[in-house]
């Protein structure tokens, strides 16, 4: 049976079987539900596809949001891309482009897939779509890559949380971030224990940063956080390729980041009482 | 309870914009709907607290009809839920509810009534991440996440009937993981819900109708 409760356990299992993260949780899906290798695969499969519908449909074509709050910022972002006068460089210019993308989706009631929340939704797919493009990865290893997200994420929901009412945002897109960080370690050629450090440092990076959804609506500031969370997430994974080792391990952040954001006030979680949507402009959509 | 899944994390696959206001209100619904025998004819939802604040915003209300059309969370039809209600000829009406305040915040009261004339209602919580949580039907305060295949028995509060439930469900090999009794008070009207690690044979339904004590069998599969 593969299983275990922490990064720290995570990392001995893949150091004693020399196996990657994403291959431990794909072992410890089929050992705990009992389902086949091959289905499992193929269910994380759909997932891919519903993805990439999700970052690509907004570039072509703008969608409204149904609060209104948002709307064609994938396009804009793309066509200053195709410019050439990107300033972050294409990976990071094409992660940032599809993370707001699934974003604009998800606020206009289209189908998307949340990792691990739906506000949070575009950072996962934003990173590793952009870096399947410059790498060329197949979707065999973009699977992969999800599979890895999902063991960190697995983590979070165990030993923190993964709700902005809980814990702020920190723990919806910095948790996002943290898996996509982590992933794209793997992805590139890393060790768990450098994945494990990228997903730390996000933590580190974002720890406080509060849930404050204008009028209550999972639309702005969202979607730019969704694009701060894809920059984070890249500068992680430069951070532990290069070899800087963190000093704090992913298991402390998590802890740290769940007894912050539980001393997150109210106001600054998820209500839209506080921070962007108490502000004069945030506020005309405030709800009575 | 059931181990976090990977696609509890990468997932669920569903229409935006809110896991717990969009997608959970849909799985709630959903749940509803399949312990619903019969063509339903009228549905009412009494929202209270968050979703009663932001369901238009959430696109709670489309996911909640949805959801009673049987609509999964990644039903893309889910945005023209009210359209295609109408098609099927299912009126439909939305009350927030802001004075009970001592409820779950992401609650809601669904009622259903049936061509027929029978009428069921049933509560249930969204509590985060698409989790969701049926915690009353009719009167009776029940618990149950539909995470698992289950059976729910409307019975009479009388001696034999659990022995009557059991001995159906053994006969039949299904291997029991969860069963609780609920009722309103002694020798009224009692839920039985029996989870299952496996599928149930859907022959179960008349087996378990052979008692005169049993009222009604919902069968709910995953």
């Amino acid at each position: 049976m593969t299983d275990f409760k922490n990064a720290e356990e995570l990392l001995t299992l893949c150091q004693s079987r020399n196996q990657p993260i994403s291959e431990i949780m794909k072992r410890r899906e089929c050992d705990l539900s009992e389902v086949p290798m091959p289905q499992v695969h193929d269910r994380m499969a759909k997932a891919l596809e519903i993805m990439r519908q999700a970052a690509f449909t907004p570039l072509q074509t703008p969608i409204r949001s149904m609060g209104g709050l948002i709307g064609g910022q994938a396009q804009m972002l793309n066509a200053h891309l195709e410019s050439g006068q990107a300033v972050c460089g294409s990976i990071l210019s094409r992660a940032i482009t599809y993370a707001m993308a699934v974003l604009e989706v998800n606020s206009s009631m289209g189908v998307i897939v949340a990792a691990p929340t739906a506000g949070s939704s575009g950072i996962v797919p934003g990173l590793l779509l952009s870096l399947g493009e410059a790498y060329s990865f197949s979707d065999g290893q973009l699977i992969d890559g999800l599979f890895h997200a999902g063991a960190i994420g697995y983590l979070a929901m165990r030993n923190a949380t993964v709700a902005g009412a809980v814990g702020g945002c920190q723990a919806e897109v910095g948790v996002a971030a943290a898996m996509a960080a982590s992933a794209s370690v793997e992805l590139l050629g890393g060790t768990p224990r450098q994945s494990l450090d990228a997903a730390s440092t996000v933590l580190i990076n974002m720890l406080g940063l509060v849930c404050d959804p204008v009028g209550g609506l999972v639309e702005y500031p969202c979607q730019n956080r969704n694009a701060a969370g894809v920059a984070n997430a890249l500068a992680a994974a430069e951070i532990a390729l290069s070899g800087i080792r963190q000093m704090i391990s992913f298991d402390e952040m998590l802890d740290t980041m769940y007894h912050v954001g539980k001393r997150i006030p109210y106001e600054l979680r998820e209500t839209a009482l506080g921070g962007c949507a108490a502000t004069p402009s945030g506020c005309k959509f405030c709800h009575s | 309870m059931s181990f976090i899944s990977v696609f509890d994390v990468i997932g669920p696959n569903m229409v935006g914009p809110s896991s717990s206001h969009t997608a959970g209100a849909c799985a709630i619904a959903y749940l509803a709907q399949k312990m619903n025998n019969g063509a339903l004819k009228n549905v009412t939802f009494t929202l209270y607290g968050s979703f009663a604040k932001t369901y238009r915003g959430h696109g709670t209300d489309r996911a909640l009809l949805g959801g009673i059309m049987g609509f999964s969370t990644d039903d893309i039809r889910i945005r023209d839920s009210f359209s295609i209600a109408r098609e099927q000829g299912i009126s439909f009406a939305f009350i927030p509810n802001d004075r009970d305040t001592d409820v779950h915040p992401n609650t809601v009261d669904i009622r259903m009534e049936n061509e027929d004339g029978r009428v069921m209602t049933v509560r249930g919580e969204s509590t985060g991440g698409g989790k969701v949580r049926i915690v009353r039907i009719n009167q009776v305060q029940v618990d149950f996440t539909g995470e698992y295949n289950a059976v729910i028995i409307i019975q009479q509060d009388k001696p034999g009937v659990a022995a009557h439930i059991t001995k159906c469900l053994g006969d039949r090999n299904v291997n029991i993981a969860f069963m609780r009794i609920f009722r309103e008070s002694k020798g009224e009207t009692a839920y039985t819900i029996v989870e299952s690690d496996g599928a149930l044979p859907a022959d179960i339904v008349p087996h378990l109708m052979g008692n005169p004590h049993v009222h009604d069998v919902m069968l709910i599969q995953n």
